[in-house]
């Protein structure tokens, strides 16, 4: 186990370092001139001069490059070009409101994506399973600034069951149900497809057989032998999706009102504000990059087989 | 051909004929549409008038008619950034699959790369650092998709490698890329087709998203995406802003996103069912 965390941790860092490079050469192509953003556009060349050697614009590209790693390796992930304020503390700032969001979110789609894909896997072929394909389909075609502005006209301003903007820490739950179903219901959707086609091949299989022939309840037999054991694809989608609620976020955040990193990334897209972005990028990136490490290594310690296999895939 | 026809489920049928209508209609958009879809006007502003069947936008344009035209761009958008992304995901994929060893595992590292980034994201970062442009978003959303398709055909190819065709084909001296061209790409076509088509879903989607956010094309231009980006300010005394572009939307990713299903269904009937 412990060499199988060394060898897993060592092949994140390629990953991570590419993923650095890539936001670098985005950042380099990006045009204008950043000494010129921060001394105004009435510098002289001079000025203009000084302030290059001062930020080391004027440095080759691997030295830049280079410099940037160090930065970012003491979570220095640069200044807000309209506020001045350092990107990590914002984003450390806003994350309790996302995280709250995708937390619920998460709830909501697990709920319904594994009761759909339960009721499509026993129903199969069925009027019921055509349903719950449909609902599958749609949630994932229908775009999330549809369906946010959609529930936002239905359940805020016609029904006025919950609160159309405003947010206030006191009343902490209310605000986040209609964004977190609009994210939830998408995910879910997703899910929806991977219980049921697991369930499906779970329960073609000899032990489900032998429970039904033993004589154990229908219900037993779904719920203790057959999801138990088609959790692990399961689970698997629910921690990757984890990192793709940044990509909702924006969007949705942004329609309810609410301020987290998506409504901050998404000021700064208006605004240009490229350290922002591209500070809420790596964030999104090293996430998902944590998560998947940390599934990897439950799975490991959970399935030596799987570890086994994993170890080999690695060693290669 | 015909046998591969029959497989077709109704489903299928429907989003076929769902994806000819909206092609034709792109198509023949000028022929159809009732005006100029960028002809703005502060008399027409938000009015029910003779000859603006869907009355018009909060700019005086025609709704129809950029409701129209929108399906031009959505389908030129989604084709060419999937085309695009099909050019550079099946070169490396196929690379990495077929020789093996040192460039797989450096080509799968930098696809792995591409994976970890949140789509959106990376679109966005990438279409603000390039500016705006049909190019810069085409190019912002097959920066996203390529590394998914690369991955697939890896792994195909992988399989088609040690095949006993191909290992005669080695024997025989044919070269590399001969044998890359005539028996791995052929054998890869009926995979080519269902990744392009389920992914052309996804790019739809993420040329309306990136359009919401300010970031697509020219905003002057009818996108639906970006219809629904203006609409919404209005959307409390006009739903319909909102409403019929989203639909137009959902629409077209419901019907590839079926016909997508319906081809892996048809080229692979073991599949059938499972995801």
């Amino acid at each position: 186990m412990i060499e199988f965390t060394l060898r897993r941790l060592m092949a994140t860092i390629p990953v991570l370092l590419g993923i650095l490079l890539v936001a670098f050469t985005v950042l380099y192509l990006i045009p204008g001139d950043p000494a010129l953003t921060v001394a105004g556009p009435r510098a002289d060349e001079t000025t203009l001069n000084r302030i290059r050697a001062e930020m080391g614009l004027d440095l080759p590209v691997h030295t830049r490059f280079v410099n940037y790693l160090l930065k970012i390796c003491k979570g220095d992930f640069g200044e807000s070009v309209i506020s001045g304020k350092p990107v990590l503390s914002s984003l450390t700032e806003k994350l309790p409101v996302t995280l709250k969001l995708a937390l619920i979110s998460i709830l909501f789609s697990t709920l319904i994506g594994v009761l759909m894909g339960v009721i499509g896997a026993v129903t199969r072929g069925k009027i019921i399973d055509r349903l719950c394909t449909l609902f599958s389909v749609s949630g994932i075609s229908i775009p999330v600034f549809l369906s946010g502005l959609v529930f936002l006209y239905v359940f805020a301003v016609k029904l006025r069951w919950f609160p159309s903007s405003g947010f206030n820490a006191e009343n902490s739950l209310m605000p986040f149900i209609l964004p977190a179903f609009t994210l939830g219901i998408r995910s879910a959707a997703f899910l929806a497809r991977i219980v049921r086609s697991s369930m499906i091949e779970v329960l073609n299989q000899d032990f489900i057989r032998t429970a039904k022939a033993k004589g154990l309840s229908p219900m037993r037999i779904l719920f203790r032998h057959g999801l138990v054991n088609a959790l692990i694809p399961i689970i698997t989608v629910i921690g990757l999706d984890l990192s793709s609620y940044l990509n909702g976020s924006v969007i949705v955040e942004t329609i309810y009102d609410l301020p987290g990193i998506g409504r901050y990334a998404m000021e700064a897209i208006s605004q240009r504000d490229y350290p922002v972005v591209q500070g809420v990028v790596l964030l999104g990136a090293i996430v998902f990059i944590g998560v998947n490490l940390f599934i990897d290594l439950f799975y490991a310690w959970i399935n030596p087989k799987v570890r086994d296999e994993m170890l080999g895939k690695l060693a290669k | 051909m015909k046998t591969l026809l029959k497989r077709m489920t109704m489903p299928g049928w429907l989003s076929l004929a769902g994806m000819i209508i909206v092609l034709v209609i792109a198509l023949l958009a000028p022929l159809i549409a009732p005006n100029n879809p960028m002809d703005t006007s502060p008399e027409r502003i938000l009015k029910e008038l003779d000859g603006y069947p869907m009355g018009c936008d909060q700019m005086g344009q025609c709704f129809l008619s950029r409701l129209i035209y929108g399906a031009r761009l959505s389908l030129l958008i989604g084709f060419a950034s999937r085309f695009a992304a099909l050019i550079i995901g099946l070169s490396v994929g196929m690379c990495a699959g077929y020789f093996g060893g040192k460039i797989d595992w450096l080509l799968m590292r930098v696809v792995d790369m591409f994976l970890a980034f949140p789509s959106l994201l990376l679109s966005i970062a990438v279409s603000m650092a390039m500016g705006s442009g049909m190019g810069t978003v085409i190019f912002a959303i097959a920066i996203v998709g390529w590394a998914e398709m690369a991955r697939i055909i890896r792994a195909a190819t992988l399989e088609l490698r040690s095949a006993e065709y191909v290992v005669a084909a080695r024997t025989l001296g044919a070269s590399h890329l001969r044998i890359i061209l005539t028996h791995i790409l052929p054998n890869c076509l009926p995979l080519i087709t269902v990744i392009f088509t389920m992914g052309i879903a996804t790019a739809v989607l993420s040329e309306a998203s990136l359009s919401f956010l300010g970031l697509g094309v020219d905003p002057a231009l009818p996108t639906w995406g970006g219809m629904v980006a203006t609409g919404k300010d209005y959307m409390l005394r006009f739903p319909g802003l909102v409403f019929y572009p989203g639909a137009c939307i959902a629409f077209l990713v419901i019907i590839f996103n079926i016909l997508g299903d319906e081809l892996r269904d048809i080229f692979d009937p073991s599949r059938k069912g499972n995801f």
